[in-house]
């Protein structure tokens, strides 16, 4: 990526600065399934009471990104307010007969994934539209992946502030700490969003880190 | 029987003098064509996301579903690529997503499978 990019990167860091005074943008990024609705939802319905969206055990659930302006949270006296953007989840491959496992008729799975096609292309166009991120991985899943490591390389070539919420430690076979071990130089905070596990401490720690 | 499997490796000088689109389009076609690329020095997260996004555009849901992409970790850059604002790349294979299959990935190993 040439010069261009390298001016493009500097006006969208200035203009980040002066929006950072009103308020930030955050983008929830992950795999398909990693539980970025049902974090999504969860932040709603603590700050606000209300959800975004749908969630389902079927991969590509969300194929387009979903905006919530104006979430103000307040955390130990301190306040930030943040726009959040739910993006589809992103994926190197969509192959419909995928989700002919989960009953769909083969019309819908098609159409699903289409759809979800397109929604990779948008949750990546989002990128440079955001001042921070939060990546949510499954705490059950080997978080090498490459979507994992091409989102994270991504937001450190913008310099973008991340969080990175290890979900789904309500279940047994969750491994929070290889998230860890795998991305030591980020911050990772174990949560459950469907169960509301730990909560306080991720809400304390993106006021910290977006506030 | 065997099956024949080919493979396109390409060294970081090739890659060093190939721009963006043109890079991108190369590794595409070809594994579009069922090869497996390899890139000595792999491709920057934002190309690697511009790739994703051309893959997403050529899905057509019957011959091709995707790719599949293997690649370490970035490394934490030294002073002088901080300097230049370039990190140096790391190995990377990429194939059809029907042909590669990655089986385990470790910080400095990839253990892979290529179908015939």
């Amino acid at each position: 990526m040439g010069l261009m990019l390298r001016i493009k990167r500097k006006f969208s860091a200035i203009l980040k600065f002066f929006r950072r005074k009103n308020r930030l943008r955050i983008g929830i990024y992950g795999p398909p399934n990693a539980g970025k609705t049902t974090l999504a939802n969860r932040i709603l319905l603590d700050w606000v009471g209300d959800v975004m969206g749908p969630v389902s055990e079927i991969p590509h659930e969300t194929r387009r990104a979903r905006l919530r302006e104006g979430v103000r949270i307040e955390v130990d006296g301190r306040e930030i307010t943040i726009d959040i953007v739910d993006t589809p989840g992103l994926a190197t491959k969509i192959d419909f007969h995928d989700f002919l496992r989960y009953g769909l008729s083969e019309e819908e799975a098609k159409r699903r994934a289409k759809e979800a096609t397109e929604g990779v292309i948008e949750a990546i166009k989002w990128l440079d539209d955001l001042d921070g991120i939060i990546l949510v991985m499954d705490s059950t899943e080997d978080p090498f992946t490459q979507v994992n490591i091409t989102i994270v390389g991504n937001i450190e070539a913008r310099k973008l502030p991340l969080v990175i919420a290890a979900n789904k430690i309500d279940l047994p076979n969750a491994s929070p700490a290889r998230i860890k071990s795998a991305f030591p130089q980020h911050t990772v905070i174990p949560i459950s969003a469907l169960k509301g596990l730990n909560m306080d401490t991720f809400y304390r720690i993106l006021a910290e880190k977006f506030g | 029987m065997f099956m024949e499997v080919k493979m396109n490796l390409i060294s970081k000088e090739r890659l060093a003098k190939m721009p963006t689109m043109e890079k991108l389009r190369m590794i595409l076609d070809e594994v579009k064509s069922g090869k497996i690329v390899v890139l000595e020095t792999g491709l920057s997260p934002e190309e690697e996301a511009k790739l994703i996004e051309m893959t997403m555009l050529e899905i057509d849901h019957e011959k091709f579903v995707g790719i599949e992409v293997e690649s370490y970790p970035q490394r934490s850059s030294g002073f002088l690529s901080r300097l230049f604002g370039r990190k140096g790349g790391r190995l990377m294979v990429i194939g059809p997503a029907n042909r590669l299959k990655t089986l385990e990935r470790r910080e400095d190993v990839i253990e892979t499978l290529i179908r015939g």
